[in-house]
């Protein structure tokens, strides 16, 4: 029994070595890429650590020389903040009353079921209309247009969160504080938000990872500087003709410091919504 | 207050979120239906009317064919693969050994890296000439010669699908991870006075409490594979001779690429019922797994 347990004690590091170097080797090498000179990434054999330390390529990135290539980065850095900034704040404004109208009022609570379905909906379906409508409306490569369009998205997502935070605070907290004789707007602003505050950060940060990880839209409604967003800058630097692959690595670095910083930051929240629903693919 | 005037009152703090979601929504999804009858082209004329024809040609396409198989098999394969390593990883998670809190809030990590810059690492790893993988595989002598992994139409989808379980096994395993966490210790210990081993216990102690949260992964898992984009855009825009050519990819090109907006419509609707048929079969198995565990 001894000798099996020393066995299993050994099995199970080993295990957990080998899934500590499943996760951590690609990121880690995302890393080494973006602080290795160019030719040390172009050796053959290849060089697993640069001979010589090179941060200058995040100087490069987040500069702002005109025409530079710092210049573009530095733009849809920009236009991810803003595009994914508005259109969290959107999506909470829509969904904070549409979700706590449905967690009091069961009877309506079918239309918020066909708000969740359009989860389903492959982006593709929507594309073509969006884009004529965008271009009526002269929103093309725009960031406001863009933030529109990201409600597709995070408006059902943000009212699914929202209506599970509101069902776990009791109604009779509300009702009593009716009873004191506090107005339906009074009783929301003192007593319902403040105790929903806790989802509602957990939404919004779940809603602005979503816009900042959004691709499909992005790369068919924005078309320069004005409103490119991140990641349709790093799928040009990737699928263009840099041959530096450090520099793509650092946008790479630079990009998933955001989310990956919440993401440390925020795991039991995020573990605990995703676990709830299970979300974001 | 009564009844009746609730219901009002809810109705108009809905009101803002549902004319939104009609307008971004409800109508792009009606127009693409009017599209989807026409022979309308992405710029200049509205088209003309053509009946069922996009679908038909669509439906008997060879192109649609062979992208909802290459769909299917990303799908399946990835989802599959990404169900089996979640469950092993919580598994081990669950066990006791140094480093463990470290571990669990690594696994936080691939899911909050974005989509693209996955693609992109993974590309820039998967790289023909000066790729990491080439270079670990041959300086530890299990390759030869330094090979095209995106590049040929054999290895390109196995190359994605790979690239795509890194980034999402992690979530299962942290869905499963909770589940497992909340199986209570004094069952197992009864299991083990039983003398169940660690298979049947597995099988029949621990599965009935994972299964839930389980299928409601493999649902998510599932539509998100069968709506996969970007990974593949970036990865290899859907070649080699279209070999990583999913559904997506190839609606995308019909109605962007080559500007045939109606047929891509067509198109669009197929996967979109494709994938309705996908949830509500996914929904029935769900009711009947919660349904035989209650």
């Amino acid at each position: 029994m001894e000798r099996k347990s020393v066995l299993f004690f050994l099995f199970i590091h080993a295990c957990a070595l080998l899934l500590a170097a499943v996760i951590l080797a690609p990121l880690v090498w995302l890393f080494v890429m973006s602080i290795s000179p160019a030719a040390d990434l172009t050796a053959k054999p290849l060089r697993w650590w640069p001979q010589a330390v090179d941060f200058s390529r995040y100087g490069v990135l987040l500069s702002s020389v005109e025409n530079s290539a710092g210049a573009a980065f530095v733009a849809s850095l920009i236009n991810s903040i803003a595009v994914a900034g508005m259109a969290t704040i959107a999506a909470l404004g829509l969904a904070i009353p549409a979700a706590w109208a449905v967690s009091r009022t069961p009877a309506v609570g079918w239309s918020l079921y066909m708000v969740i379905a359009t989860y389903m909906l492959p982006p593709v379906a929507l594309a073509v209309p969006l884009y004529f409508g965008l271009s009526h409306l002269g929103l093309l490569n725009n960031v406001f247009g863009l933030a529109l369009v990201y409600l597709t998205i995070l408006a059902p997502f943000t009212t699914w969160l929202m209506k599970s935070g509101f069902d776990a605070i009791p109604k009779e907290i509300e009702a009593a504080a009716m009873m004191d004789g506090a107005g339906l707007f009074a009783t929301l602003r003192i007593i319902t938000l403040p105790l929903a505050a806790p989802v509602m950060a957990t939404s919004a940060l779940f809603a602005f990872l979503l816009a900042w990880d959004e691709f499909f839209y992005a790369l068919l409604f924005t078309s320069d500087l004005r409103a490119k967003t991140l990641t349709v800058a790093i799928a040009d630097l990737a699928g263009g003709r840099v041959s530096d692959y450090g520099l793509i690595a650092t946008a790479g670095v630079l990009a998933a410091l955001p989310p990956v910083a919440i993401g440390l930051i925020m795991q039991r929240a995020l573990i605990s919504g995703l676990t709830s629903g299970g979300v974001k693919g | 207050m009564s009844g009746t005037s609730m219901t009002t009152r809810a109705w108009l703090l809905l009101l803002p979120l549902l004319a939104v979601m009609v307008a971004v929504i409800g109508w792009p999804l009606a127009d693409t239906v009017g599209l989807s009858f026409t022979d309308a082209k992405l710029v200049g004329t509205a088209g003309n009317f053509v009946g069922i024809d996009n679908y038909v040609k669509t439906i008997s396409g060879s192109n649609f064919q062979r992208s909802l198989i290459t769909t299917a098999e990303f799908a399946i394969i990835s989802v599959f693969a990404e169900m089996v390593l979640g469950v092993l990883a919580a598994l081990l998670l669950n066990q006791q050994f140094y480093g463990r809190t470290v571990l669990r809030g690594l696994m936080i990590l691939p899911w909050a890296l974005p989509t693209v810059v996955n693609a992109t690492l993974w590309r820039l790893i998967y790289n023909p000439e000066y790729g990491a993988l080439n270079a670990a595989l041959t300086q530890i002598g299990l390759l030869d010669a330094y090979r095209s992994w995106l590049g040929e139409p054999g290895t390109a989808l196995a190359s994605l699908i790979v690239a795509d379980c890194w980034k999402n096994f992690p979530l299962v395993a942290l869905i499963a991870l909770a589940a497992l966490q909340a199986v209570p210790r004094d069952i197992t210990a009864a299991s083990l006075v039983d003398g169940a081993g660690p298979f049947s216990r597995f099988r029949f102690v621990i599965l009935p409490y994972l299964a839930g949260p389980l299928m409601v992964a493999l649902v998510l898992r599932t539509i998100e594979a069968f709506k996969v984009f970007d990974i593949i855009w970036v990865m290899t825009r859907g070649g080699p001779a279209n070999s990583t050519r999913t559904l997506s990819i190839l609606v995308y090109q019909e109605a962007f690429s080559f500007q045939r907006a109606g047929s891509g419509a067509s198109l669009a609707l197929i996967v979109t019922l494709l994938v309705a048929v996908l949830a509500a079969a996914y929904a029935a198995l769900v009711r009947k797994t919660a349904g035989s565990n209650a």
